[in-house]
């Protein structure tokens, strides 16, 4: 361990054989996400086993406002186009644009997010607490591990904004975009089931 | 049993099984032991797939035995053995072997499950017991003959039993090794289960679900009896509210003292003067306690001698129990109080004449 | 060649914190990103804690050797064997197995490390501290004390006011992000770093057997880990998941419990597997039979591991379809695995075996488990389940499956990899003798308690009634540990000589067949001087005996420089460590209800994640083959 000089950054050479083609990250996320999916499954499961058996109210229809969370979900459906955008820009080298529609995946994550907090707030002072009924202890926990997935996702993606000018980001890092966007893509994607079976098929 | 066709014929492995089925294993709590088809029928499959254990036993060590012997490698010998990688065949027939063994324990397993596990409508003359869990004792409620009593479940032979399961608190399991397999007590699920019982006699059961505390000494008796005593028993319940306190000065003054020491707060007695009960369903229900065998969830026998180590030290003969010990360990009258109020519990529901006849009544398993 | 190996772009040149470089000492220790140090601090960590079960097992077979012994009271005793299986199934017999995966995989699979070192020592400081927050139970109030599965409702506040069950909880879930990365890891790194012609059809088995293992805890942990965290939240912040007074269901955490559990019994299982498919090839001198269905065959076990969990509550009321359902996938689960006994049998036939004393606990593998297998197919049978379950039958079936099965596999690697991990012999006579002791006391144990359970004891009882015919085996079962215990101190002398021996095992004492043994006992930091190449399946055995193999030509591979530029080693960390801790006191602060501690630690981990993100890439390149000097220039 004699020499002890810290590896040249991107002249770094490419080290030994791959047996695989995908990027180690990229693997990495994508076993991540089949592990999430079975968070999610869990917490879904869950909420869906004890739908309807809350002894007291308040219940489903006396608090959920479909209006408002289509909008918040529309916002969060947004996002991840432009997620799409953003790593398309990156891709094609245009630092300019890539930095512009991150931003907006974070500004519109970020809207999502105070849209939930305002809807928990709201939520609550209309009497549906953590520990009010099992409406209140499913909902809130299910859609609070969503939240706090889009808040991750929101740092992340924040940090990689900021970090690209701390130190210009190029095509060749493409890659950690796309984790992050597929990160991204993912919660956006449970946000759909969320909504569907939470939201939705109460007034269906 | 469907299945005692098929293993006449195991000749040598029969023997062996028999070895298990028969008396050795015998016991109060053991499996081997039955005394009602449900436990019968779940004692045959398990001979029946123990004898086909040895299939693959004797196939397998034998085997391995073989090899171990045969292929050992020789002294001196350096040779390197022919590398051979498979043999598609013979992975073919040995994938078949466990699907035909796979096959016969699963026809009979099948058959059993439905024959036993099913919920059943209660038959005419079943009878009916809502059992509740409570850490750590038993209650056994008789809705159709308006009996309320605690860890001495008291059944008809050949009659069937339906047994409705909740739980108070946390789980615990309904068992009877010698009349049927256990099923579970959950709260906020109805379970049920159904049995007979063949002959007469005390059958041991046992929670076996941890419920923390207690747990080893959650037991409970189900005394079987024949329909003529069981009626006896039953009616003995039921005029319980009419009967009056034996004319036996110890035993007024165990009553009296039921009511004064605090007993009531939590127990009820049927008859027991209503002005001072308070007791709530959920502490055991003391009616006709003196036609109990044992004390606390048959953790020990119910004598004189015991029932006043109970009621003077709870824990020392049921540890984690929830019963409180009323007397100070200094108080002067408490030899003469708890001997009263014991006496006062040991005549409820018994003949004065029978009572003195022994100090343990008659219908008292006397072991 | 260069696609997913980018260094940490935004890393580098930002270098917010120089990576530490220590060699030598605890420092070293800490900030260690080598898989073979890690894999080293997972066996002694998790022989650690096998020691701390055992003594609570001692303790569990002294309370029991006589009905009414007052040994250990009800509350002690229930935290006994709460930790007893905790410990043995979390931090003893599953980590061992992720050790061996550590330490060997790499070198299996002819690579330089794990795919991502830094997450790897991660792993392993967060399930330590996920151990030592459980075991530091014992000093801060009590044990969790609701059985190993722990069923709601026994672990409601109300039900159980003590913070034992917060201990199992949190600590379960800390250990369990800990299994979790580790086996991501693993999945990627034998997706991607196999050596060239290392098709997976090549991959030793034990490789493959991790592979299926890891896909296993990727999903089946995440049911548990939710499933605790609902306690957590039920017990921290008033949720109502598990209150029945409120409409909770007791039975779905029974559910999310086996889903996760019985999967979970498969990963202790399959890596034994690989284990006892690397060790009886080896000492038999023949590949393996059946290979291909071997793998499939472990494929298909894992895959059905998630299709029989509700065996484990057939006396829970589910209705008798269920039961039928559950008890056919159950007794599926025979198949496959009885085919592997039969392919293992299949390896040793014509062979030539030689009877180390690893291979004496492959064989004694092969029987313990061949039993444990069967009661567990006649535990597959609801109506004799319904006697069964809760069953000291039960506690024989599950010790002669993990104890007997995959514990004594373990062994048989310890005494198979010893001269790896350290160039130095064990002494083989002790090792027999000692195996005697292991083995025939283990049977002493557990045989009986088979009898114990049908005559209706029930497991988790601190005593049973005396004159119902359990005195004599439980008798027999307790004496039974002293005749292990002496076994475990021959070992344990075993292991010490081994130790003292001269370095002389040299790189391949068994002759064997994988490329683990190819490189230096023990092996350098970098593993391979030169990239291996897997002409065959048993690559080393092709290399050392072309005539018997068919192995693929050479020269495709010739000329080839797959170390361009020198191996690279990566830099050693503070921050898995110090992320661990983070975690670790932010456990304490939740279960105290110190939520400003809590959330000093949650911001002191994202600094954490900031700092091994942005820490750059470190590390240096070594050249084996090429001289000094011109190994310096990076
Ligand atoms: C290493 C861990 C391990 C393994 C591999 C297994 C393997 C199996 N287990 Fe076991 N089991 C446990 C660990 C394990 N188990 C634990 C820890 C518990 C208790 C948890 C608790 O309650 O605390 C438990 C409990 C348990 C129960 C619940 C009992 C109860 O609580 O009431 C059941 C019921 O079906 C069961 C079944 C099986 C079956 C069918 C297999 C099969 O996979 C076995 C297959 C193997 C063979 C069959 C042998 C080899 C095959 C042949 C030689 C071929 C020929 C044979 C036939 C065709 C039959 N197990
Ligand atoms: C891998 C799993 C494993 C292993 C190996 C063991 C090993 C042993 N177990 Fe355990 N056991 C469980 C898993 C295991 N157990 C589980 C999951 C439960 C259920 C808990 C519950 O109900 O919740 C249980 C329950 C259980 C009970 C039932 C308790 C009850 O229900 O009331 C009993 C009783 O006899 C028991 C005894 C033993 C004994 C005597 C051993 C002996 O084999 C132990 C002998 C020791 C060794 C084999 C280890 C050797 C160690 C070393 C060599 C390391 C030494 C190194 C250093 C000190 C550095 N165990
Ligand atoms: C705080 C409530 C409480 C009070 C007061 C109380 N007990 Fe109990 N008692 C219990 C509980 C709980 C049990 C069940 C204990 C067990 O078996 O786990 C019990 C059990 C018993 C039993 C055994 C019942 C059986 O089914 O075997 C007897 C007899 C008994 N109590 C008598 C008394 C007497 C007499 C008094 C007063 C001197 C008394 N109890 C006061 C709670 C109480
Ligand atoms: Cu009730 Cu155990
Ligand atoms: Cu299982």
């Amino acid at each position: 361990m004699a020499s002890q000089a810290p590896a040249a950054p991107s002249a770094a050479p490419a080290h030994g054989w791959r047996s695989s083609k995908l990027p180690d990250i990229k693997l990495l996320m994508w076993i991540f996400l089949a592990s999430d999916i079975m968070f999610f499954g869990t917490l879904i499961g869950t909420y869906l086993i004890y739908k309807g058996r809350s002894l007291t109210g308040p219940y489903p229809l006396d608090v959920l406002d479909i209006p408002l969370t289509t909008v918040s979900t529309f916002v969060l459906l947004m996002s991840s186009f432009l997620m799409v955008i953003a790593l398309d820009a990156l891709r094609k080298n245009k630092i300019q644009q890539f930095r512009l529609w991150t931003f907006g995946v974070v500004f519109f994550g970020a809207i999502f997010l105070g849209f939930q907090i305002y809807e928990f707030n709201h939520f609550v002072d209309l009497g549906l607490t953590l520990g009010g009924n099992l409406f209140g202890s499913t909902f809130y926990v299910l859609t609070g591990t969503h939240g706090v997935h889009v808040a991750i996702g929101i740092l992340w993606l924040g940090s990689i904004l900021v970090s690209s000018y701390i130190r210009p980001w190029t095509a060749k890092d493409e890659v950690y975009l796309e984790v992050a966007g597929l990160y991204w893509h993912f919660v956006d994607l449970v946000w759909i089931v969320i909504f569907t079976l939470v939201y939705l098929v109460d007034f269906v | 049993m469907q299945t005692h066709r098929w293993l006449r014929p195991a000749g040598l492995l029969s023997l062996l099984a028999l070895g298990l089925s028969g008396c050795e294993f015998a016991g109060p709590q053991s499996i081997f032991d039955t005394a009602g088809p449900i436990a019968e029928a779940q004692r045959d499959l398990f001979v029946w797939s123990y004898q086909l254990s040895w299939i693959v036993v004797i196939g397998v060590f034998g085997v391995m035995g073989y090899v171990i012997w045969r292929f050992r490698q020789r002294k001196g010998s350096d040779a390197i053995p022919k590398q051979f990688h498979g043999n598609t065949a013979l992975e073919i027939w040995l994938t078949i072997i466990p699907v035909i063994i796979v096959i016969a324990v699963a026809v009979p397993t099948v058959r059993t499950i439905f024959a036993t596990e099913t919920r059943v409508v209660p038959d005419e003359d079943a009878v009916i017991v809502n059992v509740t869990g409570y850490q750590w004792w038993w209650r056994f409620e008789y809705p159709e003959l308006g009996i309320v009593t605690a860890n001495e479940l008291v059944i008809p032979t050949d009659r069937q039993v339906v047994v409705n399961l909740d739980s108070a608190d946390v789980l615990h399991s309904f068992w009877v090794p010698r009349l049927a397999g256990k099923r579970d007590m959950i709260p906020n699920q109805n379970n049920q289960l159904h049995f007979t019982a063949d002959e007469p006699g005390e059958y041991y059961g046992q929670c076996a679900e941890l419920c923390l505390g207690a747990h080893a000494y959650m037991k409970f008796r189900v005394i079987a009896t024949d329909d003529a005593e069981f009626d006896a028993w039953a009616t003995s319940f039921q005029e319980a509210a009419d009967r009056t306190v034996q004319a036996d000065p110890q035993i007024q003054q165990g009553e009296a003292l039921f009511a004064t020491k605090g007993c009531a707060t939590c127990h009820t007695i049927d008859g027991y003067r209503d002005d001072v009960r308070v007791g709530t369903p959920d502490f055991p229900n003391l009616t006709n306690f003196g036609l109990r065998n044992t004390i606390a969830a048959a953790v020990v026998d119910n004598t004189q001698a015991n029932l006043e180590q109970w009621l003077r030290d709870p824990q020392s003969i049921k540890p984690g129990n929830r019963m409180p010990a009323v007397w100070d360990t200094n108080d002067p009258n408490a030899d003469e109080e708890i001997a009263a109020v014991a006496a006062y519990l040991r005549s409820l529901g018994v003949e004065p004449a029978t009572q003195t006849q022994a100090s343990i009544g008659a219908n008292h398993g006397d072991r | 060649m260069a696609i997913g190996r980018q260094p940490l772009r935004p890393a580098a040149d930002v270098g917010l914190l120089q990576r530490p470089t220590w060699t030598e000492g605890l420092v070293s220790w800490l900030t260690t990103v080598d898989h073979k140090r890690l894999g080293l601090l997972y066996i002694w960590t998790s022989f650690m804690f096998m020691g701390f079960a055992s003594i609570e097992a001692f303790l569990i077979r002294l309370q029991l050797a006589a009905p009414g012994n007052t040994l250990l009271s009800p509350d002690v005793y229930n935290q006994m064997f709460t930790m007893h299986g905790v410990t043995m199934v979390f931090l003893a017999i599953m980590p061992l197995g992720t050790g061996f995966a550590n330490y060997f995989v790499p070198l299996m699979i002819g690579a330089r490390d794990l795919a991502f070192p830094r997450l790897n020592a991660f792993g392993y400081w967060i399930y330590a501290a996920g151990g030592l927050f459980l075991y530091s139970s014992f000093l801060l109030g009590g044990a969790p004390d609701a059985g190993w599965f722990a069923y709601a409702p026994l672990t409601s506040l109300s039900n159980n006011p003590g913070n034992g069950t917060d201990f199992y909880m949190i600590g379960l879930l800390i250990g369990g992000i800990g299994t979790l990365v580790t086996a991501m890891n693993l999945i990627v790194t034998i997706f991607s770093m196999r050596a060239p012609g290392m098709t997976m059809m090549r991959l030793p088995v034990f490789v493959w057997m991790m592979l299926v293992t890891s896909f296993l805890i990727v999903f089946a942990f995440p049911p548990l880990t939710i499933a605790l965290l609902q306690i957590i939240m039920d017990r921290t912040f008033g949720t109502l998941f598990y209150v029945p007074e409120a409409g909770g269901l007791p039975i779905l955490w029974q559910h999310l419990f086996w889903i996760f559990g019985h999967p979970e019994v498969y990963i202790i299982i399959l890596p034994a597997f690989g284990v006892i498919s690397e060790v009886i090839p080896t000492f038999s001198r023949k590949p393996l039979f059946g290979y291909p269905v071997m793998i499939l065959s472990g494929i298909f076990i894992g895959f059905m591991g998630f299709a029989v969990w509700s065996h484990h509550m057939f006396t829970t009321g589910l209705g008798p379809v269920a039961n039928t359902a559950f008890s056919i996938t159950s007794f599926v689960i025979g198949i496959p695995t009885g085919v592997k006994v039969f392919n293992w049998l299949g390896t040793m036939w014509g062979g030539a075996i030689r009877f180390t004393t690893s291979m004496y606990y492959a064989m004694a593998f092969l029987f313990n488990f061949v039993l444990g297998g069967i009661t567990g197919i006649m535990l597959a049978m609801p109506p004799f389940d319904a006697q069964a379950n809760s069953t000291y039958f039960v506690v024989a079936h599950f010790h002669y499956v993990m104890g007997g099965g995959a514990l004594f596999a373990f062994f048989a690697g310890v005494y198979y990899w010893f001269p790896k991990f350290t160039g130095r012999m064990m002494n083989d006579r002790l090792g027999k003798v000692a195996f005697w002791f292991f083995f025939i006391g283990f049977n002493i144990i557990f045989m009986p308690q088979h009898f114990a359970g049908l005559m209706g004891m029930p497991r988790r009882i601190q005593t049973f009634e005396a004159g119902i015919g359990l005195e004599l085996v439980n008798l027999i079962s307790t004496a039974g540990t002293f005749v292990m215990l002496a076994g475990i101190l021959l070992i344990l002398a075993n292991v010490i000589q081994g130790f003292r021996a001269p370095k002389t095992a040299g790189n391949d004492p068994w002759d064997a067949r994988t490329l683990e043994w190819k490189t230096t006992s023990p092996p350098q930091h970098h593993n391979f001087d030169e990239q291996p190449i897997a002409l065959d399946r048993d690559a080393l055995w092709a290399e050392k005996y072309p005539e018997h193999a068919h192995p693929d030509d050479a020269s495709a591979y010739e000329g080839m420089d797959f170390d361009q530029g020198g191996i690279h080693m990566p830099g050693q960390s503070w921050y898995p460590f110090a992320m661990a801790v983070g975690i670790l006191v932010a456990s304490y602060g939740i279960l105290f209800h110190n939520f400003v501690l809590a959330a000093i630690m949650g911001v002191f981990v994202v600094v954490t994640t900031y700092g091994w993100a942005f820490e750059g890439v470190g590390g240096h390149h070594v050249h084996p083959n090429k001289t000094a000097t011109e190994g310096a220039h990076d």
